[in-house]
């Protein structure tokens, strides 16, 4: 991708929405695209964090495996970020991302992500609320699943 | 703040009195929800219903429940009612056979506002069994598809397993000018579709939240956090509806069960318009 | 409105129950029954609770001997009027298998000519709640209907309040104004008691006059009035119903509730005592070979678990959330609902509660606890 086309793409996307110019640069630097087929595992649980993507076009689906069971508990499409805990250091991945549909994303390595926040604080300050404002959103709609609404017993503590 | 409740046409029949109505087909439409038609006497009352409303259903010496109605309006020669099996009498209503016969009361409640929404874009946000309720405003809408701007049509289930009204759903998303979206809160190894809550569904929308108008139905949770979700992307919280679920033994204001704050949710309800609710809905064990 | 004043011996009373009871009317009055007043058939003054008074304070309702001759010295019954009007247990409806479908029998409503002698002034009112709730609402109750048109109504103004009595306050006593066929007074110079009596209809009217209703002495009216506004004056108890509707929802968290709930036992006994709850349940019933099968309608109570129960819990599970439910509907949302607050401050509830929790106490404490919210300072 061109680099004026790379700037484009990177103010366009929600994440990095509203993040002043100079930083678009340097992330542009940092960032190179990706495309995974159908059905392609992006990253698998347990893995060690690293990239952090912005998807682009297509849709991921995080998903959980247990015997008898694999469950999707999310996906994520254009606009959506993806690997969030790879912003933060020693973290694995929690859950498995899988290309439901054909996938083109930029992706970025995290750590050297991190690196540009600790050398500039300012830069790792918009980074970091952006990711924060990530989390919360997860956390509810994950809060949100966890009380299983459509049971038919309702939700019950005992 | 005064609720009164308009009088209506003296009625024909005591109001607890029952028809006895031939059911005429029983569509399973998932593992433990079931569509059931029923036949009312021709011109019968009890089939003059707005979308929105409930009959209360009795099943011979068992008892009597209240059930949304799920069918076409303009449709007078059948009464369809969209069933899910958690308890004795829904049990015995969705094991009914065709010439089987149920008791029909009603219709009792209050409608969506179909007719406010004319000229402006409509939303329907349906979770789980909810969808039932809100799938005859759809049919009076695409009867009458002029007098409305975009359809969008969002529904969140369980699972897949859980969606109800599969085929007439991707049917309505092939419709000029409307959306069909759905989504899932689990999703199978096998899903290739959206799974999240279905307030994920509402950056996908296209639509101008001053003109659109709401209507939302589902579990309460869901509804509240639709409604509130809806309000901080810009719609009128005057433009939001939503249908509420109470324990109800009459449908008609006798027995006092179905109270919420000083609302009878048969009576007042259960439609109500986000201003009039939202007081109450934040209050837990009210 | 100048109604004329009547004078009734106790040979009168006894042609006025007599009378009504030749024109086919079963005629209730209070009757010391079980250890208690109830509305019972009485077949003249005899079944009067001559010689009974009531001991009437929070958690304790007796009756105890009293040594006067009069017969109307005590207050209210242990219910309203609608234990005979809003009957506790009544048919609804019947079927009856017919050929793999039913058929719906005819089920007429239980109708009664019913007359009613000594109705306190809180009765009364009570009795214009219902019928609004049961008759002037949406849907009309047809069991409601039959029993309650053509009652006829013999009320008493009260000239001495009880510690429970707060109906000044609720604007539905200690005087009856309206509503009533006679209203009388009850007064007891010597041995026999002598009755003031005023029409408040024509058939009213028309039953003083055959029962041998002479003109009442002049000073007689002012007496009455009098003896009303010393038993409203007597009142320590009081409701500041007004306040109500802006206070309750601004009162839902307050902490006071889960006082309450410390103390009471959802047994349910105030919603059985007063004279306005109207909530019922219904019940199916079967019988055994399933060919015929009912429709029963009962009482039922806000205070119970199940009252509110949907998807597998109740909305109101705790007792706390049924106790607010209560007094908030009682005195606040009914105004919402139908125009005036549903209390009519007989203080029943107050005797009956087995634990002796004070409707007024309670609203008057949530009061409170507003004011001083209102006025807590926020810290800068």
């Amino acid at each position: 991708m061109a680099p004026a086309e790379m700037k484009n793409v990177l103010t366009s996307h929600p994440f990095l929405e509203g993040l002043p110019e100079k930083y678009i640069d340097m992330l542009s630097k940092l960032a190179f695209e990706v495309r995974f087929e159908q059905d392609e595992v992006i990253f698998r649980e347990g893995d060690p964090s690293s990239l952090f993507y912005l998807i682009l076009e297509g849709k991921v689906a995080l998903e959980m495996g247990a015997p008898g069971r694999q469950i999707i508990i999310q996906t994520l499409e254009a606009g959506d970020e993806l690997g969030w805990s790879s912003l933060l250091e020693n973290t694995t991945k929690q859950f498995r991302a899988r290309c439901v549909e054909p996938v083109r994303a930029l992706a970025f390595d995290g750590a050297r992500v991190v690196n540009l926040c600790e050398e500039d604080h300012e830069f790792g300050y918009h980074i970091m609320r952006r990711a924060l404002a990530l989390v919360a959103e997860r956390l509810r709609a994950s809060r949100f699943q966890a009380l299983d609404v459509y049971s038919p017993k309702g939700v019950r503590a005992q | 703040m005064s609720v009164a409740a308009s009088p209506a046409a003296p009625p024909l029949r005591p109001v607890m009195e029952p028809v006895p109505c031939r059911v005429t087909s029983v569509a399973k439409e998932t593992h433990d929800t079931f569509t059931l038609a029923v036949a009312p006497p021709p011109g019968d009352p009890i089939s003059a219903f707005e979308p929105g409303q409930f009959s209360m259903l009795y099943v011979y010496g068992v008892g009597e429940l209240p059930i949304s109605i799920s069918g076409d309006p303009a449709v007078r020669e059948s009464l369809t009612y969209t069933i899910r099996s958690v308890g004795q009498v829904t049990y015995q209503l969705v094991t009914r056979q065709p010439g089987d016969f149920i008791g029909v009361r009603g219709p009792f409640g209050s409608s969506w506002p179909l007719k406010e929404a004319r000229g402006k874009s409509v939303l329907i946000v349906a979770g789980g069994i909810g969808l039932a309720p809100l799938r005859p405003a759809i049919y009076s809408i695409l009867r009458h598809r002029g007098d409305y701007n975009r359809l969008v049509i969002l529904y969140g289930s369980r699972s897949p397993r859980d969606l109800l009204y599969k085929k007439e759903f991707a049917a309505w998303g092939l419709l000029p000018d409307t959306q069909a979206l759905c989504t899932v809160d689990y999703g199978g190894v096998t899903w290739r579709g959206h799974v999240g809550v279905v307030t994920t569904l509402f950056r996908h929308v296209r639509m101008q939240p001053k003109e659109t108008v709401a209507m939302i139905c589902g579990p309460e949770i869901m509804m509240r956090y639709a409604a509130r979700e809806l309000e901080a992307r810009g719609l009128p919280p005057e433009q939001i509806y939503l249908s509420m679920e109470r324990n109800m033994k009459c449908g008609a204001g006798f027995c006092g069960h179905c109270q919420m704050g000083p609302y009878f949710v048969c009576k007042h309800g259960p439609v109500f318009s986000y201003p009039q609710i939202k007081p109450y809905l934040d209050l837990y064990e009210l | 409105m100048r109604r004329k004043s009547y004078r009734l011996d106790e040979n009168g009373l006894e042609a006025l129950i007599a009378r009504l009871r030749e024109q086919g009317y079963t005629v209730y009055g209070p009757k010391a029954d079980d250890s208690a007043l109830h509305w019972r058939p009485i077949a003249g003054c005899a079944d009067l609770p001559r010689g009974w008074t009531q001991e009437l304070a929070p958690g304790r309702a007796r009756l105890v001997p009293d040594s006067s001759s009069a017969m109307f010295h005590h207050w209210p019954c242990a219910e309203g009027l609608k234990a005979i009007l809003h009957l506790s247990i009544v048919r609804v409806m019947a079927a009856r298998r017919d050929n793999g479908a039913f058929r719906i029998l005819d089920n007429p409503p239980p109708a009664e000519k019913c007359a009613f002698l000594g109705v306190r002034p809180c009765d009364l009112a009570a009795l214009a709640i219902l019928d609004r709730v049961l008759l002037g609402d949406r849907y009309a109750d047809d069991i409601y209907q039959a029993r309650r048109q053509g009652a006829f109504l013999v009320a008493i103004h009260c000239q001495q309040s009880a510690p429970t009595c707060f109906c000044a306050s609720m604007g539905s006593g200690p005087r009856a104004r309206t509503g009533f066929d006679i209203a009388l007074a009850e007064f007891v110079e010597g041995e026999a008691p002598e009755y003031f009596a005023e029409a408040g209809s024509p058939a009213g009217l028309d039953m003083l006059e055959a029962c041998g209703a002479t003109p009442a002495p002049p000073e007689w009216a002012r007496s009455v009035e009098e003896g009303c506004t010393r038993a409203a004056a007597a009142q320590t108890r009081r409701v500041d119903v007004h306040a109500a509707p802006q206070l309750i929802d601004a009162l839902f968290e307050s902490p006071h509730w889960e006082q309450v709930a410390r103390r009471c036992l959802a047994c349910g006994n105030c919603t059985s005592v007063c004279p306005t709850c109207f909530c019922v349940n219904y019940e199916d019933r079967t019988s055994v070979d399933g060919l015929e099968a009912e429709r029963w309608r009962l009482w039922d109570s806000c205070f119970t678990q199940g009252f509110t129960y949907i998807h597998g819990g109740s909305v109101r599970a705790s007792v706390k959330a049924r106790y607010r439910q209560w007094l908030s509907h009682k005195l606040a949302r009914w105004q919402a609902q139908f125009g005036t607050p549903g209390c009519v401050g007989c203080g029943r509830c107050i005797a009956w509660c087995p634990v002796g929790i004070d409707i007024t106490e309670e609203f008057r404490q949530l009061q409170l606890s507003a004011a001083a919210a209102a006025s807590y300072p926020i810290k800068d």
